[in-house]
């Protein structure tokens, strides 16, 4: 038999039918919804007047619109209210289970999914969210769709779709210390840049990726699409089996060892082919920071920004930098920063909280910095709460707030104002992306740390050891 | 549900000639709490439209009088991002019926197709061509032929043929219906579960 990628065999086996010179009608294991990309779907649901055909394998949670202060308190902005209340409603029309506010399985959709036992390896998963690959951190197919494909997916537990390329990206070694998942995947994206990957479906492999935890690889696998990638993955290993099983339910956890077989086989095969393959040494990597207004504008913290070139790349590579208030040819390292932003999708689980609080420990706050630390969901806010996550917080001047997307786009209250410096976990640079004419710099929860105690941007690696 | 018909398109285009333009600047996330389809064409481009007090950006293009019509022209890499639909309906709100590009982002193609606005893939150097003729002439006219697949600018006689799977071209110009068909394969779906009941 021919060598098969693990790509290959997970969407090969949930093709349910082959449109000829088309795309497949693919078969779709687990679907995440969210208050933001599911209402018009519904309302073609009533249109139809059909129902959703698998309401057991759609999960729902509240997180775009959410504050992540005072939640026991109606949502103050009515639009938001109303779109929260409308996921409720369709919930419970159609019976599909709704995480909504304070509900303790309630966070961001691509926490709550691995942490609550929904995400497992071998499954095709989608969510009107292009963030969905997170997911594939566990050796599945997922990744992110619109709202006319969550439709089809609620009407008929399938979607119509290409199938991507396939490219497997190696990066080998070991990572230096002040060195995160997000570095690895910031400069990863640098070198790819923020369309290079577009029409493919990455495999993330070799040994620093095995040696990342799972919070570690979902950062990676979640930043997929910021290089247009349509998802990435990895192949489930002791540490995912480890992982999972303290979260799967009870009655996959009293044969567990018989699923941990199943999902072994979940590799590709020895000399299976990819499309595009990439090779990378995890020495090389830096801690990373972007510069620009896309995601493939990072360099290394203490490099400087590059420079301009000529033609009509210039012109976009300008107007980017003059919307940061930044030019080519200058350092970043010492620029001041107004906000400090962690949280989102990409980093707010409990790893990074661990590591954002072992910075910040025994230091301050800096005067002018407004810190946003933002956990990914109930369950990621009450394990900081027991770990005294929360108290090293507070004495050092921060708090933290409460579950949801937060600060990552500026669709809730907490927004970035305009001209102002954030560095952020989250994920896009995009411009207005945190509150218009907001400046966000990507980088990890160190660099972000690091940035709340100084004031400035700060290489992290200055202040471990300290 | 039938949508509106795609044959053929001869129109103005409007130049947008730049890169990487994403969603959150098609339609910014602050407008993405409505709950229909509709009324997302007032917000398209918002932040490059409109400036803080809410005053027209006279150098935007869709605030230049000079350009007008149902085809944007856009940069490579053209829609990349976040995956909301919003963007796709923010343009088909404001009246575009289709996008011509040398590159688009996977999701918003996928949308951009599942939505009724029609993605044309052109090589990077018609696409320069394209840019040339439209600055140079805002009145110059741009014909899609969608069955035959090919995008033809009459007053040059340049032309060049464009990809799209026979699936989703017949539902283009039928105005067919993704669900629908969908609908109609259910026992093929079910089968399918049966076969695969492992992963129930």
């Amino acid at each position: 038999m021919e060598p098969k990628t693990l790509f290959d065999k997970i969407w090969d086996s949930h093709v349910v039918h082959s449109i000829q010179g088309g795309p497949d009608v693919l078969y779709i294991d687990r679907h995440f919804i969210h208050e933001v990309t599911s209402p018009q779907a519904f309302d073609g649901l009533r249109r139809r007047k059909i129902h959703v055909m698998r309401p057991g394998n759609t999960v729902a949670t509240a997180d775009h619109n959410i504050p992540t202060v005072n939640q026991h308190l109606p949502i103050k902005d009515e639009l938001s209210r109303n779109q929260i209340n409308r996921l409720e409603e369709n919930c419970r029309e159609f019976g599909i289970d709704y995480f909504g506010i304070n509900h303790p399985k309630n966070g961001i959709v691509h926490v709550i999914g691995p942490e609550q036992g929904y995400t497992l390896p071998g499954m095709t998963i989608v969510c009107g969210d292009s963030h969905t690959a997170t997911h594939g951190a566990f050796g599945n197919v997922s990744f992110g769709i619109g709202t006319s494909e969550v439709e089809m997916v609620l009407a008929s537990q399938c979607i119509i779709q290409p199938k991507p390329a396939k490219m497997r990206i190696t990066v080998n070694g070991e990572l230096q210390k002040g060195v995160t998942a997000k570095d690895l995947i910031l400069y990863v994206i640098s070198k790819i840049s923020s369309g290079g990957a577009t029409g493919y479906f990455v495999e993330y492999a070799g040994t620093a990726i095995k040696s990342l935890s799972m919070e570690g690889r979902m950062t990676v696998c979640n930043m997929s699409i910021e290089m247009g990638a349509r998802g990435g993955l990895i192949a489930p290993d002791m540490t995912t089996f480890e992982y999972l099983s303290e979260v799967v339910s009870p009655k996959m956890k009293a044969d567990f060892n018989s699923f941990v077989k199943i999902w072994s086989a979940l590799k590709s095969d020895e000399g299976a082919v990819f499309d595009k393959e990439m090779v990378f040494d995890a020495a090389d990597i830096k801690p990373m920071i972007t510069y620009g207004t896309n995601p493939g504008m990072g360099i290394p913290i203490d490099e400087k920004i590059p420079s301009a070139g000529s033609g009509k790349e210039a012109t976009a590579f300008l107007k980017s930098l003059d919307y940061m208030g930044f030019s080519p040819d200058i350092k970043i390292l010492g620029h001041p920063v107004d906000y400090v932003f962690v949280g989102s999708c990409t980093n707010g689980r409990i790893e990074d909280l661990r590591a954002f609080a072992g910075l910040v420990k025994g230091r301050k706050k800096a005067a002018g910095i407004t810190a946003l630390v933002v956990p990914g969901s109930k369950k990621v806010e009450q394990q900081a709460i027991r770990e005294g996550i929360a108290d090293v917080l507070k004495e050092s001047g921060f708090e933290l707030r409460q579950p949801g997307c937060s600060s990552c786009l500026a669709m809730n209250e907490d927004k970035i104002p305009a001209g102002k410096y954030a560095v952020s976990t989250s994920n896009r640079n995009f411009e207005g992306r945190q509150g218009p004419g907001a400046r966000t710099l990507l980088a990890s929860p160190l660099t972000a740390a690091a940035a709340a105690v100084t004031g400035v941007i700060t290489d992290p690696r200055d202040l471990l050891n300290n | 549900m039938l949508k509106e018909k795609f044959e053929i398109l001869e129109t103005t285009c409007v130049p947008l000639p730049l890169e990487n333009v994403d969603t959150d600047q098609i339609i910014p996330a602050r407008f993405l709490s409505a709950t229909t389809r509709e009324g997302f064409g007032k917000n398209l481009f918002r932040d490059w439209r409109y400036d803080k007090s809410g005053k027209e950006i006279d150098s935007f293009v869709l605030n230049d009088p000079a350009y007008s019509g149902k085809i944007l022209v856009a940069g490579k890499n053209f829609g990349s991002g976040s995956s909301r639909e919003h963007a796709v309906w923010a343009l088909t709100g404001y009246g575009f019926r289709a996008v011509v590009s040398s590159f688009f982002a996977d999701i918003f193609r996928n949308n951009s197709l599942n939505a009724g606005l029609l993605p044309v893939i052109v090589p990077e150097d018609f696409l320069k061509k394209l840019f040339g003729v439209i600055t140079e002439d805002p009145a110059t006219i741009v014909r899609i032929d969608l069955p035959q697949q090919i995008i033809l600018i009459p007053s040059t006689g340049d032309s060049v043929s464009f990809d799209i799977n026979p699936y989703k071209k017949e539902c283009f110009i039928k105005g067919l219906d993704d669900v629908d068909y969908l609908l109609k394969m259910k026992d093929r779906i079910r089968a399918y579960e049966l076969r695969n009941t492992l992963r129930k």
